[in-house]
């Protein structure tokens, strides 16, 4: 951790708050959008926009460096998921090729006190998480794909966000970095 | 502990942000008598000192201001009557005469130039170095200052220029970043890519900056 204990307690903000703004904001695209397809769209999309700039500050507090295996990758999206979220989902059923693998979580700070009404069983509640991944990697030049294959909100045991690697983004690597 | 200025250059090598920080300011102002003991030249729409270095004047300064009106490319901008000034230096009958030289300043137009010069540069180091996989110029080093450079995973470079003396710019420049992720990424109306326009970024990497000039980096 590059900055002191005490700095980053500061910016804590407890979780309830997070999950409840959470809430209102899919609520309120709910209402917005009526249809539930467009609302995991849009999610997504808010995701993305908040990856492509949560990645810095995730590079700028770990200080680490670039992945060259996906399981480095795999630890340090493990390791975000504990700074930005305060949870540690595990990671397991590693794809044969490598390029693939799963986030469990047993407990998800978004979902707190949430149950999905019977109009929206096909909302992915917590599809920004997929955003955020999708566009945190894409600005350190790795295209992934993420989705939902259980969720606790439809009854699963535990939440569980499938991480597929697509392809380096060649073009786009800085010079002076590969 | 002298810190000159910082830069940042985004992902496609524009300049994103810079901030002079301490740049001494250089100006000599003197009563001459005909004939003038320098030698003029109008060059890059400034009238630079070619020759004749004497009484602070240095080669490379440019003429400021002549009797107290400002001058700007080759005119003297006085409010009633503006006039060439190289006219006026080659007439003996308005000598004696009040010349201000400085140190040229450098403006933002100037600086975007250099900014997207060292871009191809530090890309050009990276592939002419003998071993594979070279990062690109982390320092750069002359007699009067040495720069930093910083690029991260993202492609964003950070710049720092410093005294010769200077340690632990490296500390500094992740810093820096830390501060970018937070006052400049963090605010919902600077869109990446763009100028950072965000007084907090800068009001915090100043006494960033001040802080680390007093105490020494390591502490900050």
């Amino acid at each position: 951790m590059s900055r002191q204990g005490a700095r980053l307690d500061a910016k804590k903000v407890n979780s309830e708050l997070f999950t409840l703004t959470y809430g209102t904001l899919v609520s309120q695209l709910l209402k917005d959008y009526e249809n539930v397809d467009e609302v995991n769209k849009q999610l997504e999309r808010m995701g993305y926009n908040i990856g492509i700039r949560l990645i810095e500050d995730f590079l700028a507090r770990t200080g680490s460096g670039r992945c060259y295996d996906f399981k480095d990758t795999a630890e340090k999206i493990q390791a975000g998921f504990r700074i930005f979220l305060g949870v540690s989902p595990t990671i397991s059923n590693w794809g044969p090729g490598g390029d693939e693998f799963s986030l469990i979580f047993e407990s998800n700070p978004l979902t707190e006190f949430v149950e999905l009404p019977d109009h929206c069983l096909n909302l992915k509640y917590c599809n920004i998480l997929a955003g955020v991944l999708r566009g945190a990697c894409e600005m350190v030049q790795m295209e992934v794909t993420s989705w939902f294959v259980q969720d606790q909100l439809k009854g699963d045991n535990v939440t569980e966000l499938r991480v597929k690697f697509i392809k380096r983004l060649e073009d786009a690597i800085p010079a002076g970095e590969d | 502990m002298v810190i000159y200025s910082v830069y940042i250059v985004s992902k496609s090598g524009g300049l994103i942000f810079n901030y002079d920080h301490s740049v001494p300011k250089i100006e000599t102002e003197k009563t001459y008598s005909f004939p003038l003991e320098h030698k003029l030249v109008y060059q890059n729409k400034q009238i630079v000192v070619a020759f004749g270095q004497r009484n602070g004047v240095m080669v490379g300064h440019v003429l400021l201001g002549v009797n107290g009106a400002p001058v700007n490319g080759r005119t003297i901008e006085d409010e009633k009557n503006p006039r060439d000034a190289f006219e006026v230096l080659e007439n003996p009958e308005n000598y004696p005469i009040n010349l201000k030289f400085g140190r040229p300043k450098m403006s933002t137009n100037e600086k975007i130039f250099l900014a997207s010069m060292f871009y191809p540069l530090f890309a050009i180091a990276s592939q002419l170095s003998p071993q594979p996989r070279t990062s690109g110029i982390q320092s750069l080093e002359a007699d009067t200052f040495r720069l930093y450079c910083f690029q991260t995973l993202t492609g964003v470079k950070f710049i720092l220029i410093v005294e010769p003396s200077q340690t632990g710019a490296d500390l500094l420049l992740h810093r820096i970043y830390e501060l970018y992720a937070d006052y400049a990424l963090k605010n919902p109306f600077y869109s990446l890519e763009m100028p950072i326009r965000c007084d907090l970024f800068e009001s915090n990497l100043q006494s960033l900056l001040e802080q680390s000039e007093k105490a020494g980096i390591s502490s900050v």
